[in-house]
């Protein structure tokens, strides 16, 4: 938790975590909610992006509506670890994945690369999964979908944020 | 869903304009006017295609720290375990998936201690253990989808 951010940051972050207003002057409206000036939520705001507290700014789809059905998770077991950059940079090249990350193994879990394939039906990922594992030669692979959704929201920090001085 | 919709989707995914007047801009970069860019927008909201409008914060920018878990569950405790899980304010993303590791969850917690606190009181309530496996290295993350 960075401490420079402090407690006007979190009220005027509070405004953006959720949807800005629908409004032609977004800014203002979110200005004279917090007594502030549309210049200086402009200002803060763009600070904000600079200082990469956040990774983008702009719409989040409904991937469903817009036409990405299957989504499945495809894990990869690549033992040797001096091989792992190599092929999860090949892995996540991929026009269909849309993240990419080594984590840990564990020996009833032995898995290293997870790559999150998208396309329009559970066959489909599976087939571009084949694909790739083809393409970089490691056939210890497994594609997982989700079955149940239990929770799914986006994470709102500054209801959570611990010290808040 | 036309061509000037999609136009000011790719836009606006990768970056809504922060400036005073955002709607001029839009309408600008897609050869509409302030008004129709504005309508648009408020269209694609209320029909759905459009969840959020706003910042997508960055745990590790704002020095918070995230992980995925799993844990292997009976099937037939999965949905309390499930609801143990997903009562802490820092689980985002709570599911299950077809396989012996059959309960995923993402967390995001201020700082290490709180991730290690949170994922024991989980396993001593549930009485399942929980694999943590955090990020080592990110390969790429790319979360807009153009439209062709």
């Amino acid at each position: 938790m960075k401490k420079e951010i402090n407690a006007a940051d979190v009220k005027l972050m509070t405004e953006l975590q959720g949807s800005i207003p629908m409004s032609k002057r977004p800014f203002k409206e979110i200005a004279n909610k917090l007594k502030m000036t549309e210049d200086e939520v402009v200002e803060k705001v763009q600070s904000y992006g600079n200082k990469k507290y956040y990774r983008r700014f702009g719409a989040t789809l409904r991937h469903q509506k817009a036409g990405f059905k299957a989504n499945g998770m495809v894990i990869w077991s690549v033992p040797d670890e001096s091989m792992r950059t190599k092929i999860g940079e090949r892995l996540a090249s991929h026009r269909e994945v849309s993240h990419g990350y080594e984590r840990p193994s564990f020996d009833e879990w032995p898995y290293h690369i997870y790559t999150m394939v998208h396309g329009e039906t559970e066959a489909e990922v599976r087939g571009i999964a084949k694909q790739m594992s083809a393409e970089v030669g490691i056939t210890d692979y497994d594609v997982l979908f989700s079955t149940r959704e239990f929770k799914k929201t986006s994470m709102r920090y500054f209801d959570n944020w611990p010290v808040c001085e | 869903m036309d061509n000037t919709d999609k136009q000011i989707l790719n836009m606006i995914q990768t970056g809504f304009p922060v400036v005073a007047e955002p709607y001029v801009a839009i309408g600008r970069s897609v050869g509409i006017s302030e008004e129709e860019a504005y309508q648009r927008v408020m269209e694609l909201m209320e029909s759905g295609i459009i969840r959020r409008l706003g910042a997508s914060f960055d745990s590790r920018g704002l020095g918070w720290t995230s992980t995925l878990c799993t844990m292997c569950i009976p099937p037939e405790k999965i949905e309390k375990c499930a609801s143990v899980v997903s009562e802490h304010p820092g689980v985002t993303h709570n599911y299950e998936r077809d396989h012996k590791f059959n309960l995923w969850f993402t967390y995001i917690a201020p700082d290490k201690d709180t991730v290690s606190k949170t994922l024991k009181e989980i396993e001593s309530k549930t009485g399942y253990k929980v694999y943590n496996l955090p990020m080592i290295k990110k390969f790429k993350i790319k979360v807009d989808f153009q439209f062709d």
